[in-house]
């Protein structure tokens, strides 16, 4: 079992787009290796040859009727926006670096 | 008036369908409730006073034109901020949603609202239903009106505890790890987790695709039963649920009501008794058992060998789904937004960093993380890989128990409500309350709990559980209200007759 380390869940936070500050990480590193360490038991209980199940009652090809259903108007879809849109459009921060 | 809390949505149905009394009056009766006891229980993040009376009051129309829209036209519900409400904020509990109002209602509540229900309020819950006790809300706890100083459960605890308290007849809660089922057992109360695919979760933000199911918070089973038939049924919007009629849940309840069991095989799960559950809930759940030998039921011993594993495939295939789910709180479309300090004109990236932080709270994080971890490669197939594989073992013990038995029986929770803050910061502490009701989600099985008694040593409710194949959630009916029918009986009225009177502050 791989003890999670403090730099490896700043890793992972990084990965999550978290930007956790150093007292975060030294609260939630221990608790996240007490988890880990909890869950290892899985490693050792299925055999290769078991299957995996990813949905418990598995459906496939499922289809609808192919046709035009109301949707949101232009203000519904923009009224939770955390800015004012601008010309029916997200505002949101710049995209590309500053060098870009 | 107040006596019209006091009913149960049966009741209140008849009594508007003979005129005897309006919803206007029924609906207003429960917000004065909610006025008078939630600021202590806590169970309501937003109250719609307005909204419910409009409801209310075109649910009198209908009656009195003599054209209800369904048995429950009129009774008002309670609906778990987890479910979007079109005009109504939407918080998940969480920070990062705080003051959205969804543009759109979820097909549970667009159903509720078709049937005539006027929607009281949005229920408060652990932060995007991660928890079992309602203390990861963001907006601070729910309080059990058994002691308002020990959890409600959760992540439905303001929905369980809203109908506990009598400040709605009807709740709507979810169920991914026991969410519904748990806080109906520490509450007093009854909670049903459909079959994986039974109620639609278009509309619901979603914590684990694959575990999430919506479901009945009630004082009764025969009112799980009526709301079941509400929300349940095939819907086109989401890609899982079920393409069957909604099974006869409403006549499973009455049925079991007379006490029905003869000749029904029920099987004891072993592996879900006896060490880990408090004295006091194994003792009532004991007894339960022995009602149902009385009445003529099959009793027998099942093994479920995996079992003793689903708590660690959960916390491994959950976080994993809901770190995915998660990441769509970018802070671009919706939500909070955050500039990072100190950052002039910040990147999109950065602004996301920053929201993230401030809008989740840890557990939340903790869980993120996880399932980062446990999707990242090099980890993925000893972890998630693992995780998928044990779930078809769980599922195949469920087949093999369901040869020997109808329905399989547990306690649903190891114990009765702990005190609020005892084991926020010990998450496998906390994560222990799902044991019981967590192999139903692994394997989409329906289940139900309703109340075994008051554990002697502490007084607090516990619950019985009872889960059935998939798609047979009438059986858990049958024999929910058979349980209900004989225990009440036992105790010489209902159990929630003896949870304090929360407006006298004896509580």
């Amino acid at each position: 079992m791989p003890d999670i380390s403090r730099d490896e869940v700043a890793h992972l936070a990084d990965l999550a787009r978290i930007d956790l500050s150093e007292a975060e990480i030294d609260h939630l590193a221990p608790q996240l290796a007490v988890i880990l360490d909890s869950v290892a038991s899985i490693r050792e209980v299925a055999a290769d040859h078991v299957p995996p199940t990813s949905h418990a009652l598995p459906l496939t090809n499922v289809f609808r009727e192919d046709v035009v259903r109301p949707g949101l108007t232009v203000e519904e879809a923009l009224s939770g926006a955390p800015v004012e849109p601008e010309q029916q459009r997200f505002s949101v921060p710049r995209i590309l670096g500053e060098e870009a | 008036m107040s006596d019209l809390t006091r009913l149960t949505a049966a009741e209140i149905g008849a009594r508007l369908a003979s005129g005897a009394v309006s919803s206007v009056e029924v609906t207003q009766a429960h917000l004065d409730r909610i006025g008078e006891v939630d600021g202590a229980v806590h169970a309501f993040l937003h109250v719609d006073a307005e909204g419910a009376l409009a409801a209310a009051r075109a649910a009198d129309e209908r009656r009195a034109a003599g054209s209800p829209a369904s048995p429950l036209d009129g009774v008002p519900v309670a609906v778990k901020d987890v479910l979007a409400t079109k005009g109504l904020p939407t918080t998940c509990g969480s920070r990062i949603l705080e003051g959205w109002v969804p543009p759109y209602d979820a097909t549970v509540v667009a159903r509720l609202r078709a049937a005539g229900l006027p929607v009281l309020g949005k229920t408060n819950m652990d932060e995007f239903a991660m928890g079992s006790s309602t203390e990861h809300s963001a907006y601070g706890p729910t309080h059990n009106p058994w002691d308002l100083d020990r959890i409600p459960g959760g992540s439905g605890g303001g929905s369980a505890a809203a109908v506990a308290a009598f400040e709605a007849p009807l709740a709507v809660g979810t169920d991914t790890g026991g969410s519904i089922r748990q806080p109906g057992a520490v509450t007093g109360t009854v909670g049903v987790k459909p079959t994986y695919g039974g109620v639609s979760r278009y509309g619901l933000v979603a914590l684990a695709n694959s575990l999430d199911q919506a479901g009945p918070v009630t004082r009764t089973v025969l009112d799980a039963a009526l709301l079941h038939e509400v929300i349940g049924g095939h819907d086109p919007a989401d890609s899982t649920s079920v393409d069957a009629p909604v099974p006869s849940v409403v006549e499973a309840a009455r049925r079991g009501a007379d006490g029905d069991v003869a000749g029904l095989r029920v099987g004891v799960v072993r592996e879900l008794t006896g060490e880990g559950y408090q004295a006091g809930v194994q003792q009532r759940f004991d007894e339960a058992v022995e009602l149902l030998v009385e009445a003529g039921a099959d009793v027998v011993e099942v093994s479920c060998p995996t079992f003793v594993h689903a708590l660690a495939t959960y916390y491994l295939i959950l976080p994993a789904e809901a770190s995915s789910n998660l990441a769509k709180f970018d802070a671009m479309r919706y939500g909070l937004r955050v500039l990072p300090d100190g950052v002039d004109a910040p990147s999109a990236e950065e602004v996301m960093r920053a929201t993230r932080d401030k809008g989740f709270g840890d557990e939340v994080k903790r869980r993120i993380i996880l399932g980062t971890y446990a999707l990242s490669s090099g980890y993925f197939d000893a972890y998630y890989g693992k995780a998928q594989k044990v779930r078809t073992l769980i599922g195949r013990d469920f087949a093999a128990a369901f040869e020997r038995a109808d329905v399989l029986v547990s306690p649903t929770a190891p114990t009765t409500a702990f005190r609020l803050g005892e084991k926020l910061d010990d998450p496998v502490a906390m994560y222990l309350n799902d044991l019981a009701t967590i192999p139903a989600n692994l394997a989409g099985v329906p289940g139900i709990s309703v109340p075994s008694g008051l554990a002697d040593e502490d007084g607090l409710p516990a619950g019985v559980q009872v889960l059935a194949p998939a798609l047979a959630d009438d059986r858990v009916y049958r024999v929910g209200a058979a349980l209900e029918t004989m225990l009440t009986k036992a105790w010489g009225g209902p159990l929630l007759d003896r949870a304090p009177d929360l407006t006298r502050g004896d509580a």
